[in-house]
């Protein structure tokens, strides 16, 4: 288990590379950020040529790329153009999109689950099929529509809550928008569940648990959910970062300082330090979200082992 | 929202049960800073630190006004440049300036505004080293290109500019390095506001929590995120805040802070979002702002191309003129906050400052059977087509593209004669304009820096100016406005330059579009609110209650 963890973190180290050279390249052919800087005048080229020697723009991409690596292991992660060090933007944007992300996490685990498992026990019959009409629905509509009405509705016609989320960011602002965030995924872990746990109820060790008397619910627990999580598990890993990362359309539409927010601007002003650093701490979130996935396999079927 | 008018309709018995039995209304739940004397009003993260001389744009650009007052200011009802810290300006030459400046004065760390101030502000502001994206506004002065030379590479070659000579604790001189009437009435703009010696002292401190010495101060400023100023209770000025402070709260889409408004958790929006244009007027009734700004939208040629040079050059651009229906266009996609352009100024100037209605003639009205005419005697249109390029990456640039290329397609009778060249960011766009790469018409859009007819000219049309970007250059334009910058008084001065504004009628380098509107929305707990020509709300007017 101790090799396996090290021989994958290890692995992550070209992966990491790789994403963020990428991403620099990216960010580099979308051209030269200076421009814009001066609005509809032109630059005058002595400004320009100072702004992007302090930026680093006027090297070619290659050593722009090793000049970052090189601070980033130093924990610094460059400027943002409002001269704002992109630490500190990291430093507030993270924990509000990580609050934001378990809140959907939490929706998306405990209704999901929930309702994935009984329409899996009920496959067929009418309550079945109306959750299944439900998560095609949600599926369907694009998350600004369902944002906004709600938004609108909660916020101005019922004055529930505020339909902008403060700058901090607190809990209880973030559960409308954390629903909203879950929505989507929420319904592909209903299917996946009810999928999963529609197959193993015909399995023979479900038979034998049922055979040998065992009471329904620890039938239902610990033989039938245990098994039937994996792809489940699997999803929800790989949704942590898209949770992080695409919570760009309802962090805009709650008005939510955090991730989503910081990579927007960075890409509409092209600042490649805000941009790139976001990214690289994603990339990193993925990975390790990926590898805790991966090691709750083996504790979710023993027989899956790791040398 | 579209369609949420209807959805309100039938809402409205269910959110009258819904109120009462919630005991409250969509009032004041949120708010830290509803129920006093304090606006909450919705901002954009600026895009540069907070100095003088490196704000561009408008968001940087409110917070300035509200902090600083500089040796002008310009009337927010009529765009006249006034008398604010100037006790005189005075010049024989309209080169030599002498400035004094009003006694009595303090940064709100208590220290005194004087002369000193205003000089090293401006030699900072103009010096190369700290790369300010808004030094040119000092080129005028006498030193400049030594400490701030134009070439890429270039060193500066002195530390200060030449010509300011600070003469005593309230007066300095300024020597121009060629007449220019106007000068004075320019010095309303932010860049040219004092500093007080904690800028110079402790940079990063400053920028943290800028002092200025204005109506207001800032109480704390969260980056990107949300700012609070309270009232400068010793300010000198005579405008006085009326209102105890101004929350500003950064808003990442302004749909949110419009919701927001209609919650009421907000008490003003300065930008009413396009989607929600149709419905503001029936959302907000008397609290929705509709008004001219310094703002003209054109579009330009590649005069630097060949095929757009010329006398067939003009007779094309002129029947593209012709060929866009700016009636419409303005009425159906812009919601009339867009009004046809008919010369190449804004109506914020005023007749007195050079605003002209009608100057550019039938050539900016829509003749579709002249249009035609006038581009199959230019020959027709080069290759056969035309190109209109602008950035989409923000505004609603993409509709009224569409909608221009349609109004010429129709005109000439052709489908494919003019298509869309949509450039996915601005970087990009503004790029491929000062690298002169542009083959078609392109969009180029002013925003004026101060309500002068010289800004809506020299810088776009001068030779070689600064923002002169299709390559326009003219004789007989340049040595009117030179003419005009030397001229003895401002009257004629202004009269010099509408000389200049026929020659472009003339030669039509560029075809004006519209004049564009402030958009603004407030709550019912503000009273008093205006947008000042810059479309940027006068603050420190309005009362609350």
């Amino acid at each position: 288990m101790g090799r396996y963890v090290i021989r994958r973190l290890l692995q992550m180290i070209p992966v990491f590379i790789g994403a963020t050279f990428l991403i620099f390249l990216m960010v580099y052919a979308l051209g030269d950020p200076v421009a814009a800087l001066f609005g509809d005048r032109g630059p005058d080229p002595a400004t320009a040529a100072a702004l992007r020697a302090e930026f680093n723009l006027d090297k070619p991409v290659w050593q722009q790329y090793v000049l970052y690596m090189g601070k980033i292991f130093t924990g610094d992660f460059g400027t943002a153009f409002n001269g704002e060090p992109v630490i500190d933007l990291m430093g507030r944007a993270f924990p509000i999109s990580a609050r934001l992300m378990l809140v959907a996490l939490i929706f998306e685990v405990i209704i999901g689950i929930t309702l994935g498992v009984i329409t899996g026990l009920r496959r067929g019959r009418s309550l079945d099929t109306s959750v299944l009409v439900l998560t095609l629905v949600v599926i369907a509509i694009p998350t600004f529509v369902l944002g906004t009405t709600l938004q609108y509705f909660l916020g101005v016609e019922f004055g529930w809550i505020d339909p902008a989320v403060g700058p901090e960011g607190r809990i209880d602002e973030l559960i409308v928008p954390g629903m909203i965030l879950a929505l989507v995924s929420l319904a592909y872990v209903t299917r996946l569940t009810r999928t999963s746990v529609a197959e193993n109820i015909r399995a023979d060790y479900i038979r034998t648990a049922v055979a040998k008397g065992l009471p329904r619910r620890r039938v239902t627990v610990r033989h039938l959910l245990r098994n039937s999580l994996i792809p489940v598990v699997t999803y929800l890993g790989a949704d942590i970062g898209n949770l992080m990362a695409g919570a760009i359309v309802t962090e805009r539409i709650f008005n939510i300082q955090g991730v989503g927010y910081q990579l927007f601007q960075g890409i509409l002003r092209q600042n490649s330090p805000t941009v790139v650093g976001f990214v690289v701490v994603l990339v990193l979130i993925f990975l390790l979200a990926n590898l805790l996935v991966d090691l709750l396999y083996a504790v979710l079927d023993p027989r899956i082992r790791y040398a | 929202m579209p369609g949420s008018i209807r959805l309100r309709s039938v809402l409205v018995g269910a959110t009258a049960v819904a109120l009462v039995a919630t005991g409250c209304g969509g009032g004041d739940s949120g708010g830290d800073g509803g129920g006093s004397g304090v606006i909450r009003a919705s901002w954009g993260d600026p895009q540069h630190p907070l100095e003088p001389a490196n704000t561009n744009e408008v968001q940087g650009g409110k917070v300035l006004d509200m902090i600083f007052r500089g040796l002008k200011r310009y009337n927010p009802e009529t765009g006249e440049a006034e008398d604010m810290m100037a006790e005189s300006i005075e010049t024989e030459d309209q080169r030599n300036f002498t400035v004094t400046i009003k006694d009595g004065w303090q940064f709100q760390d208590g220290t005194p505004v004087t002369a000193d101030s205003y000089v090293d502000a401006w030699n900072y502001g103009a010096h190369l080293d700290n790369a300010q994206v808004a030094s040119y506004f000092f080129q005028f002065i006498e030193g400049y290109d030594e400490v701030h030379p134009e070439e890429e590479g270039a060193e500066a070659t002195a530390d200060t500019l030449s010509g300011l000579e600070v003469t005593g604790e309230h007066t300095f001189e300024v020597r121009l390095s060629e007449p220019f009437a106007l000068w004075p009435e320019t010095l309303g703009y932010a860049a040219y506001a004092p500093l007080p010696q904690a800028f110079f002292e402790d940079h990063d401190a400053w920028l943290a929590k800028p002092v200025g010495n204005g109506p207001y101060q800032i109480d704390s400023y969260q980056r990107s995120q949300r700012m609070n100023l309270v009232r400068y209770d010793d300010y000198s000025g005579p405008d006085d805040a009326r209102n105890d402070g101004v929350e500003l709260r950064v808003y990442t889409d302004n749909n949110t802070a419009y919701t927001d408004l209609q919650a009421g958790n907000l008490d003003l929006i300065d930008d009413v979002p396009a989607s929600q244009l149709k419905n503001a007027r029936s959302d907000l009734g008397d609290r929705y702002i509709n008004q001219p700004a310094g703002i003209i939208q054109t579009v330009s040629f590649p005069l630097y191309d060949d095929a757009w040079s010329g006398d067939d050059g003009v007779k094309l651009r002129q029947g593209l003129s012709m060929a866009i229906n700016r009636e419409e266009i303005t009425q159906r996609i812009f919601q009339d906050t867009r009004t046809p352009a008919s010369d190449f100024t804004s109506p914020v100037l005023g007749d007195a400052g050079g605003f002209q209605e009608g100057l550019c003639g039938e050539v900016c009205e829509y003749h579709p059977d002249r249009a035609k005419e006038l581009i199959d005697e230019a020959g027709g249109l080069p290759g056969g087509r035309v190109t209109l390029s602008s950035n989409v990456d923000t505004g609603s640039h993409r509709q009224w593209l569409d909608a221009v290329c349609n109004s010429v397609n129709n005109a000439l009778e052709s489908e494919n004669a003019c298509t869309v060249n949509p450039v996915p960011t601005f970087a990009d766009f503004r790029n491929q304009i000062s690298n002169r790469e542009m083959t078609g018409m392109f969009r180029t859009g002013w925003q004026m820096d101060y309500p002068l007819i010289q800004n809506f000219l020299q810088p776009l049309y001068y030779t070689d100016a600064s923002s002169n970007d299709g390559g326009y250059s003219s004789e007989e334009f340049d040595a009117l406005v030179d003419e005009a910058n030397s001229a003895d008084n401002e009257d004629d001065s202004v009269s010099l330059f509408q000389d200049a504004e026929q020659v472009l009628v003339d030669d039509l380098p560029a075809i004006p579009l519209w004049y564009q509107n402030g958009t603004a929305g407030y709550s019912e707990r503000l009273r008093d609110v205006r947008l000042n020509p810059f479309s940027v709300p006068v603050f420190t007017d309005i009362t609350v209650g």
